[in-house]
């Protein structure tokens, strides 16, 4: 059987058996917790609470703001400290609700066993979504109950369940499919009874076969569903190459999934979505793999809203000096300019690196070798776009499409005379933004 | 002998009729040129620095005469020149605004800002703005030179503790480094102001003190000792009122009494970096 595939990509070594193994452990929440009113793409949530509240878990600290906008669910059982400025995982000083945890009696969240989900009408379920706080959590952290509101005058042919997990070093995902795998189908169930599509696609990487096979164990109970198999390449679990690789077809340039028939969610979110319509739990924690230079590689079940410094020390600490922490993968990731960043909805995973591992390279002159060029997923000619950006001809970088780039890092890590494209091309997309503003 | 009188005549035939031919369509087709648009740029500067909107100072004075630029629209050439660009176009120069220059809201240099973090993507203020910065402070200047660089009058440089000084004499107000600087931090005020506030926090008092000596804390103590309202308070950060200040002396109340030393005099600063520019040369 040939894998599924896209056009360019590029092949970076995994990493991802250091926290493989790992199973998702459940941890102790740390003495303060800060949850950002901006974790999702969208309007701010607004809080709601007087400033000393009590607050127990799975209650609502702050609500959605407007049309595309989700509430905030504490994960813990504490008290309200009101806000604070705190330095957020995307960049920058943003405002955070502070709740001082209270161990004493953090009793763990009780479920609740829901009647049968199949009686549950179609908008129900997409406002159960919505009140539990659901955001995408490949990453972006894009409301879900957004999402799921798919036009009427879209039909939706696949449903795509993003199992892929392309970024190295991250786990979070796998071992979700591994210990969790009924509890994910059945999150793609309510997907599926939701926006109604012809064909259920289960989409894993070929490194993790082993999940593949897990996945695909349940299909006894789950019998709408298919497994497909996915090349091992960067970045094949964004969602347009995903697309592409699974049904063939191209998602137009400043289109939507929705143009060409498909949706797209993640393997997390189903899961949270599972939680929020079985168990009646909002989203407040989620797996999180804490990997690289660190003594044990693990995966967490983490409150949101903690700090990265707490988790790095759980891992009994970083070998050596730390020189860099990412929010993310290393691709596709952010680094950090304070350890005291927390876990935000869309984290999967923070990697830590040492000195040897971040050695600077000094840029040298393009050599047009076009190695850009020929990984680029998005099919864009990196190389000529710099130049263009460099001499602030936005208008001409636009024209070739500087806009769709998804800054995924394929041409920076490709390229061998060390060229910052990927960064050069993020400020030309803020620059281009300002100017429309 | 006809041989030779044959084609002079006929040369000197054709030559006379073209020559009427030219003659006759230069005056009919005349483009007429307002003399005016030259004179305006002589005036002008004449480095296409591009602050008025223009694509340069050509495209600047055909403008002012096609009505499109306003005479005191070169900001580079400041008040003398649009003095005398009004004179030409015969109207009265309204705008009565003093001459203005270009000064560093920030004093957070290396010595007194805490970095707390190293970056090394590309070199560029608003690379690592979009990054978030490497300053404890989030308003303050990040030290990379993107105002020396977009300076088209070379009145920027920077300076050996990491924050870019304004060399007056060069400095003709353009606003281009208002634009150029990510966080905002020029400001273009009165020449003949010589007290100002260099800093752009809007952090309440315990985040600025935590990352820079002698930010703005929002104590609004100077509010209390200047009279007329000349400072007034935006969130946690004190602002001149400008246009409510007329004698200089009236901000020195505040100068000697901020108690993080943010109010500084240009003239000082000048100083300072007089002593530093010489240093730098004798080395």
């Amino acid at each position: 059987m040939s894998l599924l595939t896209f056009k360019g990509g590029i092949h970076p070594t995994c990493c991802k058996e250091f926290s493989k193994d790992s199973k998702i452990k459940i941890i102790e929440p740390p003495d303060f917790i800060y949850l950002y009113l901006s974790q999702h793409t969208g309007i701010p949530s607004k809080p709601v609470l007087e400033k000393g509240a009590e607050v127990e878990i799975g209650q609502k600290v702050a609500k959605a703001a407007g049309k595309l906008s989700v509430g905030l669910h504490s994960p813990v059982n504490g008290t309200y400290m009101g806000t604070v400025m705190y330095p957020h995982p995307l960049g920058g000083m943003k405002e955070a609700i502070r709740i001082q945890v209270n161990k004493e009696n953090s009793t763990p969240f009780k479920e609740k066993e829901r009647a049968k989900i199949s009686n549950i009408p179609k908008q129900k379920l997409i406002n159960i979504i919505k009140d539990n706080g659901i955001v995408g959590m490949g990453g972006a952290a894009f409301p879900t109950y957004f999402k799921l509101q798919v036009p009427s005058s879209k039909k939706i042919k696949d449903l795509i369940i993003n199992g892929v997990e392309c970024e190295p070093f991250l786990t979070s995902d796998y071992r979700l499919m591994m210990e969790k795998c009924e509890e994910v189908m059945k999150g793609v169930d309510i997907v599926r009874r939701i926006i109604n599509p012809e064909n259920v696609w289960i989409a894993i990487e070929a490194n993790k076969l082993d999940a593949f096979e897990v996945m695909k164990s349940t299909s006894s109970l789950f019998p709408w569903a298919n497994f497909a198999l996915l090349k091992t390449k960067y970045p094949q679990g964004s969602e347009k190459q995903l697309i592409d690789a699974i049904t063939g077809r191209k998602v137009p340039e400043g289109g939507l999934p929705f143009d060409v028939n498909a949706y797209v969610q993640n393997v997390g979110t189903a899961f949270a979505i599972y939680e929020a319509v079985y168990l009646g739990k909002p989203l407040f924690e989620r797996v999180v793999t804490v990997t690289g230079n660190v003594r044990h590689q693990s995966n967490f079940l983490v409150p949101i809203g903690t700090p990265f410094e707490y988790l790095i020390k759980l891992t009994e600490g970083p070998i050596g000096k730390i020189s860099k922490i990412i929010n993310g993968g290393p691709l596709m990731g952010i680094a950090q300019s304070q350890i005291s960043s927390c876990v935000v909805k869309g984290t999967s995973g923070i990697v830590v690196q040492n000195e040897t591992e971040t050695l600077k390279k000094e840029p040298s002159p393009c050599i047009r070798c076009a190695a850009c060029v020929d990984c680029c997923p998005m099919n864009l000619l990196p190389t000529e776009m710099y130049k263009h950006i460099e001499m602030n001809r936005l208008e001409k970088a636009k024209e070739m499409g500087v806009l769709s780039c998804m800054e995924c890092g394929s041409c920076s890590y490709a390229c061998p005379a060390n060229i910052p494209l990927t960064q050069q091309f993020k400020i030309a997309k803020s620059r281009i933004t300002k100017k429309v503003n | 002998m006809t041989q030779v009188l044959i084609p002079v005549i006929l040369l000197g035939g054709l030559t006379l009729i073209f020559g009427a031919f030219l003659v006759f369509s230069a005056e009919k087709f005349k483009v007429k040129k307002d003399e005016r648009v030259e004179k305006i740029h002589e005036i002008l500067p004449g480095i296409d620095c591009g602050a008025c909107g223009a694509p340069g100072c050509a495209a600047f004075a055909q403008g002012v005469v096609e009505g499109t630029y306003a005479v005191n629209g070169c900001k580079a050439g400041g008040v003398e020149a649009a003095d005398k660009i009004s004179e030409i176009m015969g109207v009265k120069n309204e705008d009565t605004s003093t001459e203005k220059v270009s000064v560093l809201c920030c004093l957070g240099d290396k010595e007194t800002a805490k970095r707390i973090a190293e970056y090394d993507g590309i070199s560029t203020c608003e690379a690592l703005h979009l990054m978030g910065g490497d300053k404890g402070c989030q308003y303050g200047c990040l030290g990379l030179g993107d105002c020396v660089s977009a300076c088209p009058f070379d009145a920027i440089e920077m300076g050996e503790k990491g924050l870019p000084y304004v060399i007056e004499e060069n400095c003709t107000a353009c606003g281009i480094c208002v634009e150029t600087c990510p966080r905002g931090l020029f400001e273009l005020i009165p020449k003949d102001q010589d007290i100002y506030i260099a800093c752009r926090s809007y952090d309440d008092a315990r985040t600025v003190k935590q990352v820079c000596s002698r930010g703005c804390t929002g104590c609004t103590l100077c509010t209390r000792v200047t009279e007329g309202g000349i400072i007034e308070m935006e969130g946690k950060l004190a602002k001149i009122q400008w246009n409510k200040i007329k004698d200089n002396k009236m901000l020195e109340p505040a100068l000697e009494k901020c108690p993080a030393n943010t109010f500084v005099k240009r003239s000082e600063l000048r100083k300072k970096v007089k002593g530093e520019q010489l240093k730098i040369n004798a080395k």
